[in-house]
């Protein structure tokens, strides 16, 4: 385990210095060097001069990464000039709802996606379960954004039962007291995971019902529910820690679509304008926060996988 | 394709870390298994009905206007917002296309780029995947690094900031999805090629004297052609998605250039005036065809997988 640890760990911290090399390309990418992005395409040549000098573009490549990763390593992420404020201040200010966002709408998919999964894996080739593959294709197969402007439709325009809007209070707090907005933009981002942890779930499920230690607790005269609950579910769950890991680029993605959808003032709508404005260090710093999120996600879950699962031996 | 080689025997030389064999050499001569697949495949009514759906799509949109001539160029703001009518039985957009008509060359637009995609990166993560499991060591290492770095990073961020910087055209497009599509495929690929690899008619290439290229080319990634074809079904779905949803972002195809997800995202502005047949039949239109390419993607994996049939 140690041995597997150690490995894992290094092997995460190449994979972190890649997603900082590909950041850095990309600030490098950007037509008109970040000094024209900066000051404005007005910016006199001695200007841009300066604002080089000052902030170091002028010097050699590898010198600007080392300059890049320490800068990062101390917490400095960038300045953001259009909304006047650091990049990991902004990230401070709207990671907790975006959290708000993502933990609801994917524990709402685990509860609904993974006791429909297995019965579905239990109750394979039945009406039901055709019923709920063609719905879990469906979602899967659906833009984000049709989805949840088809839920915006019915709910808030249709009915009036929901809010259109997400809450706008500035706080988590502030958010959470208002449950009735949160409820379109949740239920959106849920029903996409949805539709991949039931599919998940029912194979995971499936592999395992063929398993001799489910025979064996049939066997025992077990009832049928104790069978399912305390020894299908407990070992189909296992490989759904790896897919929570695995998801979490998607469900980013995700979010920045449905912030988008209903206005939600989380991290996804503060990317999406800083695109619009071209506020590259916001674009990179969210980038590059995403990306050492997702490793360490992944490496987590890695972590997890091999503490739960005892026939797992890492050599 | 397959050499005549017997990989009967194989297992006991194989290494405890390599997955389980290929769909393709796992048993028995090649012309048995592509006519099993095949047999699998059609008896699949999902798999079948994906098919003609994405047949009757690519039939609507490259035939249809053909037989259904309609101006989808110049504006013609009279005939705005019409709802369906003998004239137009989609009724018009706010610009005066019709709507019809304009599923039609819009759907050209869509397909195309998804399959130049599903090419483009299918070819590349293939190509990557082979060499880096083949080569192995360090090298593998690396390579799979970037790999991660590129898939932890969401494909949505990157496309954001990349098609905002330069102005989305449908060659710009088709390469920026691409360059990021493949990343999956290049995993499969290596995972295939790290269990053929040990493979005696593999291992023989070196024994006649072929090189590594020749191994790779003509051994390893003929026999991952399995995964890669499954792969690519879904890469198509997947590929018209992210289009739609750049699209919807505001930065899909400039106008008068037409695509589902640019009509989708045209159409949704007009949700609360009740024009629905800007919505729903687009919408429709773009939802079947990619769970089409899903069902496809799926059927195809079940009956390339030699395993599961034998179970």
């Amino acid at each position: 385990m140690i041995p597997f640890l150690i490995r894992r760990i290094v092997q995460s911290a190449v994979v972190v210095v890649g997603v900082l090399i590909i950041t850095f390309i990309l600030i490098h990418l950007l037509p008109g060097s970040p000094a024209r992005a900066a000051l404005g395409p007005q910016a006199t040549p001695a200007a841009i001069a300066h604002f080089n000098q000052v902030n170091g573009f002028n010097l050699p490549l590898p010198e600007q990464f080392l300059d890049y990763v320490n800068r990062v390593a101390h917490g400095n992420l960038g300045y953001s000039y259009t909304n006047d404020q650091t990049v990991a201040s902004l990230i401070a200010n709207r990671l907790p709802k975006d959290l708000v966002l993502i933990v609801f709408s994917t524990a709402l998919a685990l509860a609904l996606g993974v006791p429909l999964g297995i019965y579905q894996a239990v109750k394979r080739n039945s009406l039901g379960d055709y019923t709920l593959t063609g719905v879990a294709f469906i979602l899967y197969s659906m833009p984000t954004f049709f989805l949840a402007f088809l839920l915006l439709a019915a709910f808030a325009v249709q009915f009036h039962i929901l809010p259109p809007e997400a809450p706008q209070a500035i706080g988590v707090v502030g958010i959470l007291s208002h449950p009735a907005g949160l409820v379109l933009p949740v239920v959106s981002l849920a029903l996409v995971s949805f539709a991949a942890f039931s599919r998940y779930m029912r194979s995971s499920a499936m592999d395992n019902l063929v398993q001799d230690y489910i025979r064996t607790a049939r066997a025992k005269g077990l009832s049928e529910w104790t069978v399912l609950v305390r020894h299908l579910l407990r070992n189909s769950l296992i490989p759904i820690v790896t897919l929570l890991g695995l998801s979490l680029p998607a469900i980013v993605a995700g979010a920045i679509v449905v912030e988008e959808v209903f206005n939600y003032p989380g991290m996804g709508l503060l990317f999406f304008d800083a695109a619009l404005k071209q506020d590259y260090p916001v674009l990179m710093g969210f980038a590059l926060f995403v990306g050492v999120a997702t490793v360490v996600g992944n490496l987590l879950a890695d972590v997890v996988y091999a503490a739960l699962d005892p026939r797992i031996r890492y050599d | 394709m397959v050499p005549g080689q017997s990989p009967a025997a194989l297992p006991a030389t194989e290494p405890a870390a390599v997955p389980e064999p290929g769909p393709l050499g796992a048993s028995g001569e090649a012309g048995s298994i592509w006519r099993a697949s095949v047999r699998t495949f059609a008896e699949n009514r999902l798999a079948i009905a994906g098919l003609g759906i994405v047949v009757f799509m690519v039939l609507f949109c490259y035939v249809g206007p053909l037989v259904y001539r309609t101006n989808q160029v110049t504006t013609n703001l009279l005939a705005g917002d019409l709802p369906p009518s003998l004239a137009h039985p989609l009724g018009t957009t706010g610009a005066g296309y019709d709507v019809l008509g304009r599923l039609m060359v819009g759907g050209q637009n869509s397909l195309e780029m998804g399959f130049a995609v599903a090419i483009v990166s299918t070819f590349i993560g293939t190509m990557y995947g082979a060499v880096s499991g083949y080569v192995g060591g360090v090298v593998d290492g690396l390579m799979m690094r970037i790999v991660d770095a590129l898939l932890a990073i969401p494909t949505l961020v990157l496309l954001l900031i990349l098609v905002n910087v330069f102005k989305p055209t449908l060659g710009l497009l088709i390469v920026v999805v691409s360059l990021l599509s493949w990343l999956g495929v290049a995993r499969l690929v290596r995972g295939e090629t790290l269990s053929l690899r040990v493979r005696e008619y593999v291992q023989a290439v070196k024994l006649v004297g072929g090189n590594r290229r020749r191994a790779v080319l003509r051994h390893i990634v003929p026999n991952a052609i399995g995964v890669v074809v499954v792969n690519a079904s879904f890469t198509v779905a997947d590929a018209i998605l992210v289009i739609a949803t750049l699209s919807f972002l505001g930065l899909g195809l400039p106008p008068p250039a037409a695509s589902w997800g640019g009509m989708l995202t045209d159409g949704l502005n007009y949700l609360y005036d009740g024009y629905w047949w800007l919505v729903y039949p687009v919408g429709a239109t773009l939802v079947v065809t990619v769970v089409a390419f899903n069902f496809i993607g799926d059927a195809l994996r079940d009956s390339l997988d030699v395993r599961l049939r034998h179970r």
